[in-house]
């Protein structure tokens, strides 16, 4: 995670657009599954299927840039690459009205921060310079001054996010079962 | 207040008396699926990341070769050959070489893989599927899946139900693919989203267990974590001789709770189409009637079953393909095509003009086989065309039902199918 310094969860970069109802495939065309095993390749081909956008968009993303995107985010495949995508091209965290559930649940799960916030879907524009403050729940647009808030997560889900996801779970949970308490 | 069906499974699964929507629970899976695309990923994460050296219930775990295979080109085949490796080495019980599986939405069902009151999950949004037979099934990602083929439980939260009640029965020319179809156009892309979509009322009784795979499998398509239906003679039926292991199929209580119930009079349902670019953008047959058509595809895990290449070969058969336009045909199993190679159906096929190809997930989502070109016109059997998914983002595809579909191929244009043919056609 980019943190802006020791202790914080504050994420700050420059606001990407996009509409409602972008799908796995305009995030990462199926084509580039084959790179299923290489982040960085498929982070160069990111958004790269959402009409008007297309190959290039990638290359011109800072590290720690911020996707600012309508409703249901990340809806039809439940392939992973998507939001693995998202992270290789540099994308320090998605903001977004809502979140279909298996883009929310593979976020979760990666360790990946995503934020649910139809204030700041509904206000931030394309080039905005944001900061996510994932403690604090809230998106704060420094271009326009105003503070968007964003609707918390159940604790699980912050907690497996926050402590790297899915991963570092399974392994307690294997250990545990090693040592015979699972 | 009672439980609905999906309530159940989840309090079954997880060890509990009873669960709420909205509650976090840990449950036990039943069975578990993964393909080529989402077996390489989820491996390396079980063993290199997670630190598993095997699977937790080689029994319960099916790899299937479908979405790329057989391979496109090296990369793909690079896939395939660490899906295999993976099943192999981990001694996966049921794994499913190109040439004896198919797609796995219709592979799993066919070989009784998964039954009613059963959780199962699948690395593939559309393992919703599995739900017309009375589990609890939905898709994950490949660290999910990795999870589950390490600990055999994954974590879940309960979603709230939405009762669908589907009155009366469906008119002539009209599928369960209509009906998905007009119901998403009611739901939206996201209408049911998080949700368990409950399919019930007598319109199903007439719908058989591949029409019913048919609508579950398009859940995902309004966004929904699963959808479900009771277990009934059909379903009984479908699994005599079938069924690997003993099940115990769930009912809704009279009293569970839904966050919403939408009733629906199956008899004034039309032919129903998605238009592009989006599976809720729904409009009835007359709407889009006279459409030019370059590319024809009958495939996927959505429509291509025995039961749907049948009714789509009444309509081709003495009929061919309008010049121009290409018709490609690919049954969704193994299992398909043998029994459509015994029924003579390749032959009315090959014989209209039609392009028959091996089972595969192929066209449908722009791997291969047909992938569409800027600007090309398609009418698909599938489940889902936002841009892109068939290949380029300037393709339009249209969604529809293989009568449907065969009719259109023949006019070269979108058409009511009893243009082309006069008498309604069954399985």
């Amino acid at each position: 995670m980019n943190a802006t310094g020791p202790g914080s969860i504050r994420l700050r970069g420059r606001a990407w657009r996009f509409g409602d109802d972008v799908d796995t495939d305009q995030i990462i065309p199926a084509r580039y599954a084959i790179y299923s095993l290489d982040e960085r390749r498929l982070g160069e081909h990111a958004m790269e299927g959402v009409p008007g956008v297309g190959p290039g968009w990638a290359q011109r993303v800072r590290p720690g840039d911020v996707i600012v995107a309508g409703s249901n985010f990340g809806c039809g495949s439940s392939r992973e690459i998507a939001p693995i995508a998202i992270r290789g091209a540099g994308i320090a965290c998605v903001v977004a009205a809502s979140f279909a559930r298996i883009f929310f649940r593979n976020a979760i799960n990666l360790g990946y921060p995503i934020v649910q916030s139809p204030a700041a879907a509904a206000a931030v524009e394309e080039g905005d310079e944001v900061e996510v403050d994932l403690e604090a729940g809230v998106v704060r647009d420094l271009t326009t001054g105003r503070e968007h808030p964003a609707e918390p997560f159940p604790p699980f889900m912050t907690e497996l996010m926050r402590t790297g996801g899915l991963v570092p779970w399974v392994r307690r949970r294997l250990e545990e079962r090693r040592q015979g308490v699972g | 207040m009672g439980m609905t069906m999906s309530e159940k499974i989840l309090a079954r699964a997880s060890g509990r008396e009873r669960v709420r929507p909205g509650d976090l629970v840990l449950a036990k899976i039943d069975f578990a699926m993964g393909h080529d695309l989402t077996i390489p990923p989820a491996g390396r994460i079980m063993r290199e990341e997670m630190g598993a050296d095997r699977v937790w219930d080689p029994e319960r775990v099916a790899v299937v070769q479908d979405h790329f295979q057989p391979a496109k080109d090296a990369a793909s085949a690079a896939l395939g050959r660490l899906t295999r490796e993976f099943a192999r080495e981990m001694g996966v019980s049921w794994y499913f070489e190109v040439g004896q599986g198919g797609i796995c939405h219709t592979v799993l069902p066919e070989r009784g893989l998964v039954l009613p009151g059963e959780l199962v999950v699948g690395a593939d949004s559309h393992s919703c599927t599995y739900g017309a037979l009375n589990c609890f099934a939905t898709g994950i990602g490949s660290t999910d899946l990795a999870c589950v083929l390490a600990l055999g439980e994954l974590w879940f939260r309960v979603p709230e139900s939405l009762k669908l009640v589907y009155h009366h029965r469906l008119g002539p020319w009209v599928e369960a693919k209509d009906l998905i179809l007009h119901v998403i156009g009611l739901l939206g892309v996201d209408g049911a989203r998080y949700r368990a979509m409950e399919h019930t009322g007598e319109a199903l009784g007439w719908i058989d267990m591949e029409g019913r795979l048919t609508m579950t499998n398009m859940a995902i398509e309004a966004g929904a974590k699963n959808a479900i239906m009771a277990c009934d003679e059909v379903t009984e039926a479908y699994l005599r001789g079938r069924a690997r292991r003993p099940y115990t199929p769930v009912r809704s209580d009279p009293d569970a709770g839904y966050e919403r119930v939408i009733e629906v009079d199956a008899e004034r349902v039309p032919i129903t189409l998605a238009r592009p670019m989006s599976p809720a953008d729904t409009a009835p047959i007359d709407a889009v009637a006279g459409t030019r058509l370059d590319q024809v595809f009958i495939g996927s895990c959505t429509n291509s079953r025995i039961g749907d290449l049948r009714r789509a070969a009444r309509v081709l058969e003495g009929r061919r393909v309008a010049p121009w336009v290409r018709l490609i045909v690919t049954p969704s199993s193994h299992e398909v095509a043998l029994q459509a190679e015994r029924e003579g159906l390749i032959r009315v096929f090959l014989e209209a003009g039609a392009a028959w190809t091996t089972a595969t997930c192929g066209a449908c989502l722009g791997g291969h086989q047909g992938v569409l070109g800027e600007g090309e016109v398609c009418l698909s059997t599938t489940n889902r065309n936002f841009p892109g998914r068939m290949g380029d983002p300037g393709a339009l595809v249209y969604l529809a039902s293989p009568v449907v579909a065969a009719a259109s191929a023949v006019a070269g244009e979108i058409v009511h199918p009893a243009e082309v043919v006069g008498e309604p056609v069954s399985a």
